[in-house]
């Protein structure tokens, strides 16, 4: 079993939360990302509830790697991460139960959120401790960077507010659209559309001349938004 | 019996687990290249949540009876991992067919939230067996049913030229938002 090679640095950080995003660069993920964005608190909460979950059990995925068999691992890190989903459950239980009625049933769903066991898999079971770490707090900050993109034009179009307070003038007509399924749909087709539409410019702009600095292996566009 | 059939109805179309509740939606975007593709996905998954919707019913009385219910996710989802996985070794070995069918997709559905949504809410709703088996079959149908409807739009836009920045995800998210509009607009 190989350590991880790439040093910890604020690059590498700065990697997982932009250029490979799970949910922009990866569509992974999504079914979290589109049903509870409708407002930026929610958005914040199931952030932080996925990063908490993500952070707990790669760190321990990581320190037990030598101790997991490989035939059995998935089942192992499925292990971990129900537990630490359980008290994340009873956290946000106990904490507020506005939130925990708007999560609703993502807060057990995310046991199956493909970007944590994905995490696991690809990254925790073959990466030291420390590494991981890192690793773990930037897909989780890039989950929330996600779901905070979505979450602020839903909850400002949708609602006129933000974090609950008006910030629309006085006759704003709600689009009630954006509170509804389709308005997560069309949000995100937005973005990622942006982002496809950038990287094409940059893509081409680089094949004029430019140089690209960071060349990752993960996500076939090299260097993105 | 008449709660039941609206249940089936209700999960299928109105609350649409792909387009309405968003549950399973890599493979909705994954996986709906070709019609067949997706259709033995869908048959596949109606499979996995049936059954393990049954089993799920029975044990939750033996937890809330030992008052373990925070034991229940872990639970849950040991079930479903381990159905999934018996189901790939039998198939493979009795009915070869079905496995070449099924392919690849039957160890996918493991990490399909779909599955475990269906476990969890009819503990959560309170149903009785029948009204369970009815949420069970008409998610899995609702499943099964958007994503042969996707494939099939998918397939047909092979033939179309759209502008390249909207080529491939964006224009699947599209459509899914459209089929989204089209689903709450009938309910």
């Amino acid at each position: 079993m190989k350590e991880g090679k790439t040093p910890v640095t604020w690059d590498t950080f700065y990697g997982d939360v932009f250029e490979r995003n799970w949910v922009f660069a990866l569509m992974i993920g999504l079914c979290p990302t589109l049903a509870v964005s409708t407002t930026v608190l929610n958005s914040l909460s199931m952030g932080a509830a996925a990063t908490f979950v993500l952070i707990c059990s790669s760190v321990l995925i990581s320190m037990l790697r030598k101790e997991i068999p490989n035939d059995v691992r998935i089942t192992a890190f499925i292990g971990i991460i129900v537990t630490f989903v359980t008290i994340v459950d009873y956290l946000i239980q106990a904490w507020s139960l506005e939130i925990y009625a708007s999560l609703g049933v993502f807060i057990a769903l995310i046991v199956v959120n493909c970007i944590i066991l994905g995490h696991a898999e690809s990254y925790a079971y073959k990466n030291s401790v420390l590494a991981t770490a890192v690793n773990a707090f930037g897909a989780g900050v890039g989950f929330t960077v996600a779901l905070v993109l979505l979450g602020v034009p839903r909850e400002i179009l949708g609602s006129g507010t933000i974090f609950g307070y008006h910030i629309m003038w006085e006759n704003f007509q709600t689009w009630l659209v954006m509170q509804t399924p389709v308005g997560g749909f069309l949000t995100l087709f937005f973005w990622v559309m942006l982002i496809k539409y950038i990287k094409l410019k940059r893509n081409k702009a680089i094949a004029n001349g430019g140089k690209c600095s960071s060349v990752d292996t993960h996500n076939e566009g090299g260097c993105h938004g | 019996m008449g709660d039941s059939l609206f249940i089936f109805m209700n999960s299928m179309l109105v609350n649409n687990p792909l387009v309405v509740l968003f549950l399973g939606l890599c493979s909705f975007v994954g996986v709906s290249k070709k019609i067949n593709e997706a259709a033995s996905m869908g048959i596949a998954v109606i499979l996995v949540t049936f059954i393990s919707q049954q089993i799920t019913f029975v044990l939750n009385y033996p937890l809330e009876y030992f008052a373990v219910e925070y034991l229940r996710l872990m639970v849950f989802i040991s079930v479903v991992a381990s159905l999934v996985q018996i189901m790939d070794i039998v198939m493979k070995k009795s009915l070869r067919g079905i496995h070449q069918l099924f392919g690849i997709y039957l160890a996918l559905i493991t990490t399909n939230c779909l599955v475990l949504y269906v476990c969890i809410a009819q503990v959560n709703k309170g149903y009785t067996y029948f009204e369970s088996t009815a949420l069970g079959l008409g998610t899995g149908c609702g499943y099964l049913l958007m994503m042969v409807i996707m494939a099939g739009i998918r397939e047909h836009l092979e033939y179309s030229d759209p502008p390249e920045f909207v080529k491939g995800t964006p224009l699947i998210l599209l459509i899914a938002g459209i089929l989204s509009l089209m689903i709450q607009g009938s309910a």
